[in-house]
């Protein structure tokens, strides 16, 4: 989960990559056929330059008229005889450690896809995959890509903040959406909020509001926080302290990727908190949560944060001594509601496996785009009426009731939940009570858009 | 800070240090004697904690597994030095390194196909797990062990490398290659050792480094470069300046993260003490290498 970008070896590895990238995506698949299909609609304005006046355009015109007739009446006909093809852009983290999210990613859109009978909002859909390698500058040529090249009306699958926040310009530009399945930072969420940005997740610090508010509730006084220093983790940080009334012992933040947290957890000890808050996704997680154990402290200090950091992605890898951990979230594998229990065993059924709440965004975040294409009839082109279409989320999702709000970002609601073995013996989570109602979020009202 | 923490925090930096050397003693043994730049190293180092995991419950015991793992990664190494790496030692340094990074996309996916891209389970063995008591300080009985396999490490490789005669030839080969070749040492055979001693080191290191740390997909690319940095601090091709480097980096980085972001907070409010403490401390070991370079260019122990 951690790229180490910290040091000049980190710095020699990209630029040894960099021959590579773009490369390594799996943009045109074989059998699709989309590279070639890009060409034809900019070859139709070439017509009127072809009219201008005077002799030699005249000459042009009546020898070049005929054929172009033909020409547009043959591509004319070809939308009559079968829609245009739903093309999305799926980007997202398929190599390095951050690859066992951007699986679940890609399977939970895969799934949806694959249930509307590949035909998503009725139109034949494409899914263009390509490896963000977690990386920004990846993730900007890659959003290029999409705009310039494949020109899909839809981008999904980014996992990271950084690399949603550097790939918007791009897309806003090429009036391409991005449907991210989970990158949620505040900074898109207020002033900074897009037109071309829907987000299927949450603003990220209403997850620390969460933990912060169900922290209060089991009068926990003394927190001590840690987080990597980068946006997602001061967000969270932000979110907690928005909630939680006590004292804040210490808050730390840590290089984004760190393997030893042997120092911190010295320092967390000294402190003596009577809680502590953690916001460490994927491997840092799993590293953190070892090492915790360890040195003795999980029996102790009991370990909060949101729910995403002890999720179906690192259960397996620490055993154990997750178990009884409680940490809120807007959804588990256990929500009671149609959608769900489908969803939930057509993942199992497919893929062996409990769906992370990663996957259970990306199926929403493909059904929400099925939603809204299938509300505008498969007319792609009008931006506006599909972002309207998007607005209204014409969808069922797996977390029961979900709408947008002004900001495009979810009001929904918030669970607390634990960490449990399922009589298959694997851990999982499940729910034990509601943090928060149709829960919002801070920021929107300094969102221009209404 | 009492004196007790500092203790402890002391005793995680010696840790991480020699956590670092297990890692930096065989990638600066390849690169100085066999002059080859070896990004896979961590491969190797992914591939020993991979299979650590995969055996424990195979053999039944913590300790078997890594016996094993560390030499069946060192057989890898052997196999690979043939098939792979053997033509590349006449080619300069970018093909080399454009091969080896080869090596990691195909060991990662590799990986990636034999046990999926989840991260998998592996905990230290039942007598490790719990915390033993040093004179008051609680201290996590694992680290410890990693403590004593680092050092007995560093003893027997100085004993090789000092008392043995194939010792006798990896400084020789250090120090002079060409000169080595000429007296007539089988310098294939030599470095095929070298080259597999160094694998069977990093597989060690990830044995060890496996039930502290998230075993994935990738894990080697993570721990590689502060290995680089310490072979660049300690002299590249030198076991002596690799063990000084790595306390010394160890030290630093955990004092560093323990110690920067309070002192910050004495002269400066606590959002901005955090941010900078954090910037600071991550920058650490990067001052200290450009200082170290900055005085001696070729490292604490320069070779040859």
């Amino acid at each position: 989960m951690q790229t180490p970008r910290r040091n000049h070896g980190a710095i020699a590895l990209s630029w040894i990559a960099s021959p590579l990238r773009g490369e390594v995506g799996r943009l045109c698949r074989p059998g699709e056929g989309l590279c070639a299909s890009a060409a034809l609609p900019s070859s139709l304005p070439l017509t009127p330059t072809l009219s201008p006046g005077g002799r030699g355009g005249k000459r042009i015109r009546a020898r070049l008229i005929a054929p172009l007739l033909s020409a547009a009446l043959a591509l004319s006909a070809v939308p009559a005889v079968a829609a245009e093809p739903l093309r999305i852009g799926l980007i997202t983290t398929l190599s390095g450690p951050g690859a066992v999210i951007g699986a679940d990613i890609r399977d939970g859109f895969a799934l949806a896809v694959e249930q509307a009978g590949g035909k998503l909002g009725g139109l034949d859909t494409q899914v263009i995959e390509a490896d963000d390698q977690q990386k920004p500058d990846v993730a900007v040529s890659l959003a290029a890509r999409m705009t310039e090249k494949e020109r899909v009306p839809f981008v999904t699958g980014i996992i990271w903040s950084n690399l949603a926040l550097a790939m918007m310009p791009t897309l806003a530009g090429g009036n391409v959406f991005l449907i991210s399945p989970n990158a949620g930072t505040s900074a898109l969420a207020g002033a900074q909020c897009s037109p071309y940005f829907f987000n299927v997740s949450w603003p990220v610090d209403s997850i620390g509001e969460a933990a912060g508010a169900a922290a209060q509730a089991q009068g926990v006084k003394r927190v001590y926080a840690l987080a990597p220093n980068y946006p997602s983790g001061k967000d969270v940080v932000t979110g907690f302290k928005r909630a939680f009334k006590g004292e804040m012992v210490g808050e730390v933040y840590t290089p984004f990727g760190q393997l030893d947290y042997a120092a911190e957890i010295a320092q967390v000890k000294a402190a003596k908190p009577d809680g502590v808050f953690i916001f460490y996704p994927g491997g840092m997680g799993i590293n953190f949560l070892k090492q915790y154990d360890q040195a003795g402290l999980l029996g102790q200090i009991p370990l909060t944060g949101p729910g995403f950091s002890f999720d179906q992605d690192i259960l397996p890898a620490i055993g154990d001594a997750a178990l009884g951990i409680k940490a809120p979230l807007q959804w588990s594998p256990d929500l009671d509601n149609p959608a769900n229990r489908a969803f939930v065993s057509a993942f199992r059924a497919k893929y062996g496996r409990i769906p992370s709440y990663y996957a259970a965004q990306s199926y929403d975040s493909a059904r929400l785009i099925g939603g809204a294409v299938a509300a505008v009839g498969g007319d792609l082109a009008d931006k506006n009426a599909l972002r309207a279409a998007l607005r209204k989320a014409p969808f069922e999702s797996v977390r029961g009731a979900f709408r947008f709000n002004t900001n495009h970002y979810p009001i929904q609601s918030y669970y607390q939940r634990e960490v449990v073995r399922e009589a298959s013996g694997m851990l999982t989570n499940r729910i034990i009570g509601t943090v928060f109602t149709d829960h919002g979020d801070v920021y929107a009202k300094d969102c221009p858009m209404k | 800070m009492d004196a007790l923490l500092l203790a402890e925090q002391g005793l995680n930096g010696l840790q991480l240090g020699v956590m670092l050397f297990l890692m930096a003693a065989g990638l600066t043994l390849v690169f100085g004697i066999m002059d080859l730049i070896n990004l896979a190293h961590g491969s190797f180092y992914m591939v020993g904690a991979y299979l650590t995991a995969a055996l424990v419950p195979v053999l039944g015991g913590f300790l078997p597994a890594l016996a094993v793992a560390v030499l069946l990664t060192a057989l890898l190494g052997l196999v690979v030095e043939a098939v792979a790496l053997r033509t590349l030692y006449r080619r300069d340094h970018l093909d080399q390194v454009l091969a080896t990074f080869g090596l990691i996309l195909f060991f990662n996916e590799l990986i990636r196909i034999l046990f999926g891209p989840v991260p998998i389970f592996l905990n230290p063995p039942a007598a490790l797990a719990g915390t033993v008591d040093l004179w008051g300080l609680t201290y996590p009985a694992f680290r410890l062990a990693i403590l004593a396999v680092g050092l007995a490490v560093a003893l027997g490789l100085w004993l090789l490398i000092a008392r043995t005669r194939v010792g006798m030839l990896i400084r020789a080969g250090a120090t002079n290659r060409e000169m080595v070749m000429a007296l007539g040492v089988d310098v294939r055979l030599l470095f095929g050792l070298v080259f597999a001693l160094g694998c069977g080191l990093a597989g060690l290191a990830g044995a060890m480094a496996g039930p502290v740390l998230a075993v994935q997909v990738g894990m080697g690319e993570q721990i590689l470069i502060l290995t680089f940095v310490v072979i660049v601090i300690g002299g590249i091709g030198s076991i002596r300046g690799a063990f000084a480097g790595a306390l010394l980096v160890g030290v630093v980085d955990t004092l560093g993260r323990a110690l920067l972001p309070a002192s910050f907070r004495l002269v400066m409010d606590s959002a901005s003490a955090n941010a900078a403490g954090a910037a600071a401390a991550s920058m650490a070991i990067y001052v200290l290498m450009a200082l170290v370079l900055a005085v001696r260019p070729k490292g604490l122990f320069p070779v040859g």
